[in-house]
């Protein structure tokens, strides 16, 4: 029988999470903030409904906030982070594989016959056990299966659960906007909407196809136009991509072009500070916070890196050409390592060379590059360089910052996190991942 | 000139540690070339709280007590293990919503009504009408006290 394919999509995730330890703001507008309380990243249905729209700036929304009695959050991605572990943990045991696809999305495959008893039981147990609401799509593909779950989100008469895999999946595709396809992004749904053909002079590829000639462009606005579209005209103004698309939607699965895992790149810890810097001392402690966390990231994966950069630069919205300034060192290091102290050492180093006074900086990094497995690292030949010792004593480090928060144990140079730490003025409790956080009741 | 910082940044999206902490009991004996352990058939796994207090891990969270009215079995300052999996039965403590509260109450079921009540008699019990909005979060499976 065939395969069938689902997308388990959290309602409003980041609100979701910070509903389910305070149940109370249940059908209260809820929103949830940036890094640094910069912009709106997560909005629940009754915010959405006041006009708050997504990556609106805080400080423009604040009127709404304030006189809709808005509950806002700064992102507590630790929270997050736990809660959709629990949740994705939960859907796979209701399913023969799962495929997570980003914090609050994983697609599924489900066994036919059953799936849609599957997807509602998935729904309800998800919504118990950690009190987040999801929707199911349900199609033979991927893109259907998407497009289900979309559908699913933004009715919910339907009750969560969209089923696409049956003969009457045309119904919804036609009144699918095309701009809401997977994959469409919008550029392309610009061009599908329009009605000029843009290169009158390319060779016909209708005939080609055994079609007649058609001189006015195909004006597409809906899923089922896109599906109906013949190969060569896909083709020829999506490119291959889009055919898989356009395949997809006629519910053959194209596997994704890319089937290997693309090996690391490279880790980049930046962030912009709270507020303005403009000595070296003070760009020193951040460099260093940075590369405590950069040494943790690659420890965390049994990586190393033997390639640094520091970066620094003023903020992009200063008008004056003479206030604007962003620098970066490199260095390659002598081995790979992911040793914290060799790591701040090099940070500050290079961020010396970086340095130019006199200006206000906004934001400091590191990228860490040129990675390796600990495992393909070759064994250091530098005399006194004890690894063992060194690999023993991060374990330990880790483990103690793991336990008691991070930054317990710190190298010198990071002599206070909190000024680094990014703006999180109303920050939630982290639940599920700290004892001394865990939700309070009340007996009385 | 500078080197331009933004062009640099590549986002990574770390993974997310899943592995459970497992203590694996290790070989008594490890000479070898000296005598087997007697012991040595007979190894099990230490005593893990967790599988004790724990039975639906992802569903599981852990609580503190606020407050005496619930005095006798839970204390002021206890965590409380909450099973949100369980279907909350007459008599269970649970974690309830109550007027925008997390609170901890025993529920009682008696003729079809349903009540919130402390275990302390200085607390009114709460009887549950349809206008009152309830929710039941979790059902409390222990309480932890700490004696030092």
């Amino acid at each position: 029988m065939q395969q069938l394919f689902g997308l388990i999509d959290a309602d409003s995730f980041y609100v979701s999470c910070e509903r389910a330890f305070q149940p109370a703001l249940e059908v209260k507008p809820v929103v949830v903030l940036s890094n640094n309380d910069g912009n709106i990243v997560a909005r629940s249905r009754e915010s959405k409904a006041l006009g708050i729209t997504m990556g609106m700036p805080f400080f423009k929304a604040k009127p709404i906030i304030e006189k809709h009695n808005v509950t806002w959050f700064s992102s507590n991605y630790t929270l997050y982070g736990s809660l959709s572990r629990r949740v994705f943990d939960t859907i796979d045991r209701f399913v023969p594989a799962l495929e997570h696809y980003s914090i609050d999305e994983g697609f599924v495959h489900f066994d036919p016959g059953q799936h849609e008893r599957d997807a509602h039981e998935i729904r309800q147990t998800v919504r118990q056990w950690t009190g987040i609401p999801v929707s199911v799509g349900i199609g033979s593909t991927k893109v259907l299966a998407k497009i289900a779950s979309t559908i699913a989100k933004k009715h919910p008469e339907y009750g969560g659960v969209v089923d696409l895999s049956g003969a009457d999946a045309d119904r919804y595709l036609q009144d699918f906007d095309v701009s809401d396809v997977w994959g469409i992004g919008p550029r392309y749904s610009q061009f599908l909407k329009s009605d000029d053909e843009p290169d009158a002079a390319q060779p016909d590829l209708w005939e080609g196809a055994g079609l007649s000639r058609i001189r006015q462009k195909l004006k597409v606005e809906t899923a089922l136009e896109l599906k109906r579209c013949p190969d060569a005209w896909v083709r020829k103004h999506l490119t291959i991509k889009g055919l898989r698309l356009v395949w997809e939607l006629r519910g053959i699965s194209c596997p994704p072009l890319e089937v290997f895992e693309q090996p690391r790149k490279g880790i980049c810890c930046s962030r912009s500070f709270g507020r303005p810097v403009t000595t070296v001392e003070e760009l020193g402690e951040a460099v260093a916070m940075h590369a405590v966390r950069g040494g943790e990231k690659l420890r965390r994966q049994h990586l190393a890196a033997s390639h640094m950069t520091v970066f620094i630069s003023t903020s992009r919205f200063r008008q004056n050409p003479d206030e604007i300034y962003s620098g970066g060192a490199s260095w390659r290091l002598p081995y790979p390592t992911s040793y914290t102290p060799v790591l701040v050492a090099a940070a500050q180093a290079l961020l010396k060379r970086a340095y130019k006074p006199d200006f206000v900086y906004h934001k400091a990094g590191i990228f860490l590059s040129d990675i390796v497995a600990d495992s393909e690292r070759q064994q250091n030949v530098f005399a006194g360089i004890d690894d063992e010792r060194r690999t023993r004593l991060m374990e330990a480090v880790d483990q103690i910052n793991r336990k008691h928060g991070r930054y317990t144990l710190r190298p010198l140079a990071v002599s206070d996190e909190r000024g680094w730490e990014m703006r999180r003025r109303n920050l939630s409790p982290c639940y599920t991942t700290r004892l001394g956080e865990v939700l309070k009741v009340k007996a009385c | 000139m500078g080197m331009s910082a933004h062009k640099l940044i590549i986002t990574t999206v770390s993974k997310a540690e899943t592995g459970a902490r497992v203590s694996l009991a290790s070989y008594l004996c490890c000479v070898p070339a000296g005598f087997p352990s007697p012991a040595s058939d007979y190894v099990e796994s230490e005593i893990d709280l967790n599988d004790w207090l724990i039975t639906n891990k992802l569903a599981t969270y852990i609580v503190r007590v606020e407050g005496d009215s619930m005095a006798g079995e839970i204390h002021s300052g206890d965590r409380l293990i909450v099973d949100r999996s369980l279907e909350p039965r007459h008599g269970d403590v649970v974690i309830a919503c109550l007027d925008g509260e997390m609170t901890v109450k025993r529920l009682i079921v008696e003729d079809g009504r349903r009540l919130l009540v402390a275990d302390n008699p200085d607390y009114p019990p709460i009887e549950l009408n349809g206008e009152q909005e309830l929710l039941i979060w979790g059902v409390v499976t222990s309480s932890i006290h700490r004696l030092r």
